[in-house]
């Protein structure tokens, strides 16, 4: 399992913990969240997510 | 074909040409700043310093990698001196240069209280990342640090700072933090988690002068008191930034004011971002500019397109205390409403007719409440 960290807020994405709000179960790894997905924290789109590994 | 040429390299102007480019991948694209234009997370300057980041990895993409990336000229350090509308045409440092759109993504200033005393102009502001760099220099171990402000931005250094060991005062004039943004539980809830974490809270103290003192310097407040400091950060709020607007005789208010397509009031000037007034309000944080971009962006591909703002939770990052705000439109009265969890503390703002207007949650077993309540806002409560 990966955590990934959004560049713009820091809004950390735990593929252990997922996003369970946003209808992401945990476990869910990072290529397979669905392309709509927004970061919850500032509304970066998941296409321009420049996630970056921590 | 006259480029688009946006002015500003901040996360709107960047944000816009990334979303433009979605749609126009050839046409000519410059942006002119007057920073180095690296691609950098701002609202990470407040959160960065007890997890050790180094303030250059807070920088995602060098200004060049932005270029190249976006297929764009990229005029970096270059500062903007006029705008010619009827001519569509910017005059810089550097030369004139010709537009067929043009965005102005300016950003706002750092608002500077009027302070006495041989050291005023000592306090510093953190508006951008080089501002971050000259403040990171002056942070050694155990420095004291006195923090003007006790908004969003404020409370976050302090906690940043506390968190890391550093002796953090706070000051606001009003009886507690987040004054303007949460309600009254909420602040009193935050202002408490940062006095457990450290930070010597000043409710209602207000900063009057600042002297050189033998180290440090020497802080007189309101009341007369006195308070010692080695660097002094005042986080008090922006002011959009419509000078160079206001100069070419574009309408400016509070900022640069444009409709609900971020039009100006001159034909193929548009503005968004922290210089905005977009449909009479200047709309703070991350999230507004998200939404604006893509508007923007689709408008300037051909598709005229008007902002929709969703609900947007303002995301207050003190891990003593996380706080998610949504706030009841501006003027509405409403009654808020408390709900005492074991994980933190729920605020329900209830309009007169009963309906939830916004709400506000505090503490980390709260916070992943929000989409709920997001869902539930407008439904009787």
């Amino acid at each position: 399992m990966k955590v990934w960290q959004c560049v713009v807020c820091g809004y950390i994405y735990d593929e252990a913990s997922g996003d369970p709000e946003h209808g992401i179960a945990p476990g869910t790894a990072w290529e397979d969240v669905p392309d709509d997905w927004c970061c919850p924290d500032c509304g970066v789109s998941k296409a321009d997510f420049e996630m970056v590994e921590v | 074909m006259q480029p688009l040429v946006i002015i500003g390299a901040g996360l709107a102007g960047y944000t816009l040409a990334r979303e433009w480019r979605k749609h126009d991948a050839h046409s000519p694209l410059t942006l002119v700043c007057a920073d180095h234009g690296d691609f950098y997370a701002k609202p990470m300057l407040s959160n960065a310093f007890a997890q050790h980041k180094e303030p250059e990895r807070l920088i995602n993409a060098p200004a060049a990698q932005m270029a190249e990336q976006l297929g764009a000229r990229l005029l970096s350090e270059t500062r903007v001196e006029a705008l010619d509308i009827a001519a569509q045409r910017i005059t810089t440092a550097a030369g004139t240069l010709e537009y067929g759109a043009l965005v102005l993504a300016l950003g706002a200033d750092p608002i500077r209280l009027p302070l006495a005393g041989d050291a005023a102009a000592a306090v510093l502001s953190v508006n951008d990342l080089d501002d971050y760099r000259r403040l990171r220099g002056l942070l050694k171990p155990a420095a004291r640090v006195a923090i003007l402000g006790g908004g969003l931005i404020g409370c976050e250094f302090a906690n940043d700072f506390a968190g890391a060991g550093l002796a953090v005062t706070l000051l606001d004039p009003a009886p507690r933090p987040l004054a303007s943004l949460a309600p009254a539980a909420v602040g009193e809830r935050l202002a408490a988690a940062l006095v457990a974490h450290g930070v010597d809270w000043r409710p209602g103290r207000a900063l009057r002068a600042v002297e050189h003192a033998a180290t440090g310097y020497r802080l007189t407040l309101d009341d007369g008191s006195e308070l010692f400091a080695d660097v002094v950060l005042s986080a008090v709020g922006l002011r959009p930034r419509t000078q160079l607007a206001q100069a070419a005789g574009l309408a400016t208010a509070r900022g640069i004011v444009v409709d609900g397509g971020l039009r100006s009031s001159a034909p193929a000037v548009y503005a968004l971002g922290d210089c905005a007034e977009i449909e009479g309000r200047v709309r703070a944080y991350v999230m507004p500019i998200m939404q604006t971009a893509r508007a923007l962006a689709q408008t300037l591909a051909g598709t005229p397109s008007h902002v929709a703002f969703p609900p947007m939770p303002v995301v207050v990052k003190t891990p003593a205390c996380p706080i998610v705000v949504e706030p009841p439109a501006a003027g509405l009265a409403v009654d808020w409403r408390y709900e005492e969890l074991a994980g933190g503390l729920i605020a329900r703002g209830v309009a007169a007719d009963g309906t939830l207007a916004g709400f506000a949650l505090a503490g980390s077993g709260v916070v992943g409440q929000r989409n709920a309540l997001v869902k539930a806002l407008g439904a009787p409560v």
